[in-house]
């Protein structure tokens, strides 16, 4: 173990004072390792806090660039380093917060070739990350490689939080055996979340980490604990393991990480351009326009004559629909457009378009004078 | 007999509702029939998402499978996958 200096005795010291941690603790957190996955809003508090706790190497997976749209939550940055790489700010932020902590920055986007050599070098496991298929990669791997992951999520009011280890406890396939299709899962950038729900959530991540850590208290090791914040309540649910898990269970499948396929519903939708709808609504010719965004979001900035249908009511909606008729399908950037695309489909539309960047590529190329969000 | 529903994440919004007092005439249900019936009787239009594999239930804040048995003032959540961070 190594000797802290004067420095880092007082840094610590309200660690050090507590009988559960005293200086032997403390250097167990010095000589630990932690890999986050993703630094954004969940990732922001993990780091911050281990950073701080003098968690001895810290370990970053991110390839993002920082967006006026993330300072709302992901506390790490400020507006100043808009448009900076996430990884390079949160590394010169975290150096500051603690020098003694070294800081791995992974610039890089997580795949199955990737994920194991990665997972390898870190005592404890964190999921910070906003998309399926990173949240499998990071499971596969914690588990093929033995190591604990600290998983958490958050939409709008709501978060949950729970350790996977096993064999000690199920991990996520045990709960979730596939991913669910695209279409029914809305993101942090379409559902909205408010900011401090991943405040709130990474700030237990970083709590269970310290305690895998110095084998302290009851980690939530086969527990998911659900969090919401408009009742603040928390509600606590025993998970178990899945005998029949397909990476865990007691003949697996699963022997190595291995990507998501593409999503499926993202092929085939036919595009059109912002500039190409300007010119048919200009001529007069342009089919129907439907905005499948919320109505908070419509009042915001919405492309002229469009129609207000959200994606989250669109099957009701769908039967005022004429499915002969051609429309063209818009979000904020294109996402939900193409799961809407997906939708209607399914329910034997044939003549559809998605615009290419949603209002966001309309407010770019178009109409400058229309607000962006 | 009376069940108390609860929903979560974006069930809450894809069915409009993040709780409800359910009242079936049948005196023997399981998590899958409770299932199939709100989507079907209590959710006609959106209830289709109640049926997803992917969405977990829970009795009694324990983890339930499909042929758990549902009783007389049971409480059962439905949590579907959420990925945000």
């Amino acid at each position: 173990m190594t000797e802290l200096s004067p420095d880092e005795l007082l840094r610590y010291s309200r660690h050090i004072v507590m009988p559960e941690i005293t200086l032997a603790g403390q250097q167990t957190l010095m000589a630990s390792s932690v890999l986050c996955v993703g630094a954004g809003g969940l990732g922001s508090p993990v780091c911050l806090y281990l950073a701080a706790a003098g968690i001895g190497r810290l370990g970053l997976v991110e390839f993002d660039t920082i967006d006026l749209s993330n300072i709302q939550r992901q506390v790490l940055y400020d507006t100043r380093d808009v448009g900076q790489p996430k990884l390079d700010t949160a590394h010169a932020r975290l150096s500051q917060l603690n020098p003694h902590v070294q800081i791995d920055a992974h610039a890089l986007r997580l795949a199955a070739d990737n994920v194991m050599p990665l997972v390898k070098q870190y005592d404890v496991i964190v999921d910070g990350s906003d998309n399926f298929a990173t949240r499998y990669l990071v499971n596969d791997a914690a588990v093929l490689s033995g190591k604990p992951l600290v998983h958490a999520s958050v939409f709008r009011f709501e978060g949950q939080i729970t350790v996977f280890d096993s064999p000690r406890g199920p991990c996520y396939r045990c709960l979730f055996p596939e991913p669910p299709p695209a279409e029914l899962v809305p993101s942090c950038a379409e559902g909205g979340v408010l900011g401090m729900l991943p405040g709130i959530i990474g700030s237990m991540q970083a709590l269970e980490v310290v305690k895998l850590i110095l084998g302290l208290g009851e980690p939530l090791v086969g527990r998911l604990l659900l969090f919401d914040g408009l009742s603040a309540q928390w509600r606590e649910l025993p998970a178990q393991r899945a005998p029949d898990c397909a990476l865990c269970g007691q003949s697996p499948t699963i022997h190595e990480p291995t990507d998501l396929p593409a999503a499926s519903w993202a092929d085939g939708a036919p595009r059109i351009s912002a500039s190409e709808l300007a010119g048919l609504l200009n001529a007069g010719e342009a089919p129907t326009v439907i905005d499948v965004r919320e109505p908070q979001e419509y009042a915001i900035a919405a492309i002229p004559d469009s129609k207000l249908l959200p994606l989250m009511e669109l099957s009701i909606h769908a039967a005022s629909l004429d499915p002969g008729k051609p429309y063209i399908l818009t979000c904020h950037r294109g996402g939900r457009s193409l799961k809407a695309f997906e939708q209607l489909r399914a329910a034997g539309f044939s003549n559809l378009q998605v615009l290419d960047g949603g209002i966001d590529a309309w407010a770019e190329q178009i109409d400058p004078e229309m607000r962006r969000y | 007999m009376a069940v108390r529903i609860v929903f979560f994440a974006s069930l809450r919004e894809q069915l409009a509702c993040s709780s409800l007092d359910w009242e079936g005439r049948s005196p023997q249900e399981t998590v899958a029939s409770l299932r199939e019936k709100l989507a079907r009787e209590q959710f006609p239009e959106s209830g289709a998402v109640l049926l997803a594999d992917t969405v977990l239930a829970a009795v009694n804040q324990v983890m339930a499978q499909p042929e758990q048995a549902v009783a007389d003032g049971d409480e059962v959540a439905f949590f579907p996958p959420v990925t945000g961070g």
